[in-house]
């Protein structure tokens, strides 16, 4: 995967496939960027699964916090790590070890390694490296048009209406 | 829809406009109300926490407005734009965005009036102190950064007319000193330059003029190139640092490469109010869909107007990049070889009293203070737009006592050239 470039369907097939979502980082306070991609997932439908070993136990939005991957008791379909780049590529060899593997290896923007990457495409995991899955479903779905940032998508289709109000659209807008 | 960039014709049309996803209107609704339900209490909470996408309220966003934004940032080729009240409120908040009192910016000398009247007087109630650069010596602007030095500003052609600025150069500049550099591509319109393919950092316009083109509608956009890491950076504590109004937010870091749009949408926009209307939005909009078959013919027809004049015995001069005698034509050849764009300015051997007959001896050129109509337009700056300059300023700003400016409209060039006949002969 040439990842400076990743096609939308690459990005749109990861995000309409998985279900489960393990987040690398999480955090208890609601102005940092990990805390509101963990609300927004929840609300999207994906069942966000935090982690954070400094206040596993407790609960995070609703979830049962986890101190590592390891300790999670179900299949995960990706994991998304909001740590810094160095710290990504120790957690991704900790995905590797899971049993079934993970789907997608996802790093949120700014977090690059690409040394982790290879090694986890070299087990058939698809990896995304330095983008945020909320401004990706927000840039695939419309949403983010409403704040005026150029979502580089064009299309004389309507989007489609989450059909939970009318401020959300949906993932599944004809192409 | 392919992976593959759209040309320019298509985004000025598509960008931003898919069809409305609740009634499917093919062209874009005027969504002329104030406010927006909330789906429920924890959508309202999400929403003014800046933690989900969506419209509140139509001073902060607006789904018009909002078209017209990611139209402006696809043309330009930028990651997001902001939709303001108008051009001066696009550039008041962009510095709003970067300054604190006491810092300083560098600024071209050759600007629109309004810009300097902005600069040199409303800013001092801010603390904001502009210091004048040689729109033609980019070392000048290097020789007037300070370590209170904030940004850097130039109009990529310059008002009242025919001047181009080396972008290039002075984006170095910037970029050595980690300087985010703005350029008011109002005159321009990313038809015929994209400041970002040239190193700017941010675009500011006044969509007044080319972008909505008709002379209907004030209106402004900030357009972020999401070059300039502001995030980790002291300078720019709207941005770097946890703000108070939401909890703690860093932007530059929660938002990454469109957080300046977004600091200046809740920062600035929200906080001291300068919203452009949905109708005006639409307007402008409307605009834009003919942006690139305006832009050549404004330049097209310019160009005629250009060298009639200059060949005509009552001008003493016709400063046009266009003109292949023209000291920019070098540089018009590298920034905007499709044109030179609508404006340009002429000298009247017979000075401010010919500049003055001339104005009211035009039947077909109307007399006001705008530029970027499909009517053409003319002005006598130094008896108007430039008036509150000192004579000095008015010849540093380029316009003179003996100074005419025209907007070249989309009108048949052989009548505007008869136009001019009748108004310089009884002149």
């Amino acid at each position: 995967m040439d990842h400076d470039n990743y096609p939308n369907d690459y990005i749109r097939g990861i995000l309409q496939s998985v279900k489960t979502i393990a987040l690398v980082g999480a955090s208890a306070n609601p102005a940092r960027p990990s805390w509101i991609v963990t609300k927004y997932l929840l609300e999207r439908g994906y069942d966000v699964i935090p982690v954070n070993p400094g206040f596993a136990g407790s609960e995070l939005l609703g979830k049962p916090v986890y101190a590592s991957l390891k300790d999670i008791p179900q299949p995960i379909d990706m994991v998304e790590i909001f740590r810094n780049s160095e710290a990504a590529g120790p957690i991704t060899d900790e995905a590797l070890q899971l049993d079934p593997l993970p789907r997608v290896v996802w790093m949120q923007l700014s977090v690059r390694n690409d040394e982790a990457a290879a090694r986890a495409e070299a087990k058939g995991v698809k990896v995304v490296l330095d983008r945020c899955p909320k401004i990706e479903f927000g840039r695939l779905s419309g949403e983010i048009s409403w704040q005026g940032v150029n979502s580089r998508m064009l299309s004389a289709k309507k989007p489609v209406l989450a059909g939970k109000g009318f401020q959300k659209l949906s993932l599944n807008r004809p192409r | 829809m392919t992976d593959r960039l759209p040309g320019f014709d298509t985004l000025a049309i598509h960008a931003g406009a898919a069809p409305d996803a609740a009634t499917g209107a093919r062209a874009t609704p005027i969504y002329q109300t104030t406010s927006f339900v909330f789906d429920d209490v924890d959508h309202a909470a999400s929403l003014f926490g800046l933690q989900a996408f969506g419209n509140i309220y139509s001073r902060i966003g607006n789904p018009t407005c909002a078209v017209l934004e990611e139209r402006v940032a696809a043309l330009e080729g930028g990651t997001a734009a902001l939709a303001v009240a108008s051009g001066h409120a696009a550039e008041f908040l962009v510095f709003h965005t970067l300054l604190q009192p006491g810092d300083e910016f560098v600024a071209a000398k050759k600007l629109y009036g309004g810009s300097i009247n902005q600069f040199n007087h409303a800013y001092k109630n801010f603390g904001w102190n502009v210091v004048w650069a040689d729109s033609d010596d980019p070392s000048s602007f290097e020789a007037a950064i300070t370590p209170k030095t904030k940004a850097i500003f130039v109009e990529s052609i310059a008002n009242p007319g025919g001047v181009i600025v080396d972008l290039k150069a002075i984006a170095a500049i910037a970029k050595k000193h980690r300087i985010p550099f703005i350029v008011d591509n109002t005159m321009a319109s990313p038809y015929l330059i994209r400041p970002f393919e040239h190193g700017a950092d941010i675009i500011v316009h006044s969509a007044t003029k080319f972008l909505g083109g008709h002379g209907n509608s004030i209106g402004g956009l900030i357009v972020d190139g999401g070059t300039f890491n502001f995030a980790g950076d002291d300078r720019y504590p709207m941005l770097s640092k946890p703000r108070p109004e939401y909890g703690g937010m860093v932007l530059g870091e929660t938002f990454g490469n469109f957080g300046f749009a977004i600091a200046c949408r809740v920062l600035g926009l929200r906080d001291l109010g300068p919203a452009l209307s949905p109708f005006n939005a639409f307007l402008i909009l409307n605009g834009i869909e003919t942006l690139p078959l305006r832009m050549q013919r404004h330049s097209d027809n310019a160009l005629a107007v250009a060298e009639h004049l200059a060949a005509h015995a009552k001008i003493s001069w016709v400063s046009y990049p266009g003109l292949r005698t023209d000291r920019y034509h070098n540089l018009a050849k590298q920034y905007c070889p499709k044109g030179a764009g609508a404006v340009f300015t002429f000298g009247l051997k017979g000075g401010y009293e010919a500049g003055v007959k001339l104005v009211s001896n035009l039947k077909l050129f109307s007399h006001l203070a705008n530029i970027g109509d499909t009517r053409s337009l003319v002005i006598h700056p130094a008896s108007t737009t430039h008036r509150q300059l000192t004579d000095a300023q008015r010849v540093q700003a380029g316009a003179g006592p003996e100074v005419v400016r025209l907007s070249i409209g989309l009108e048949d060039k052989d009548d505007l050239i008869d136009d001019l006949n009748q108004a310089l002969e009884a002149a």
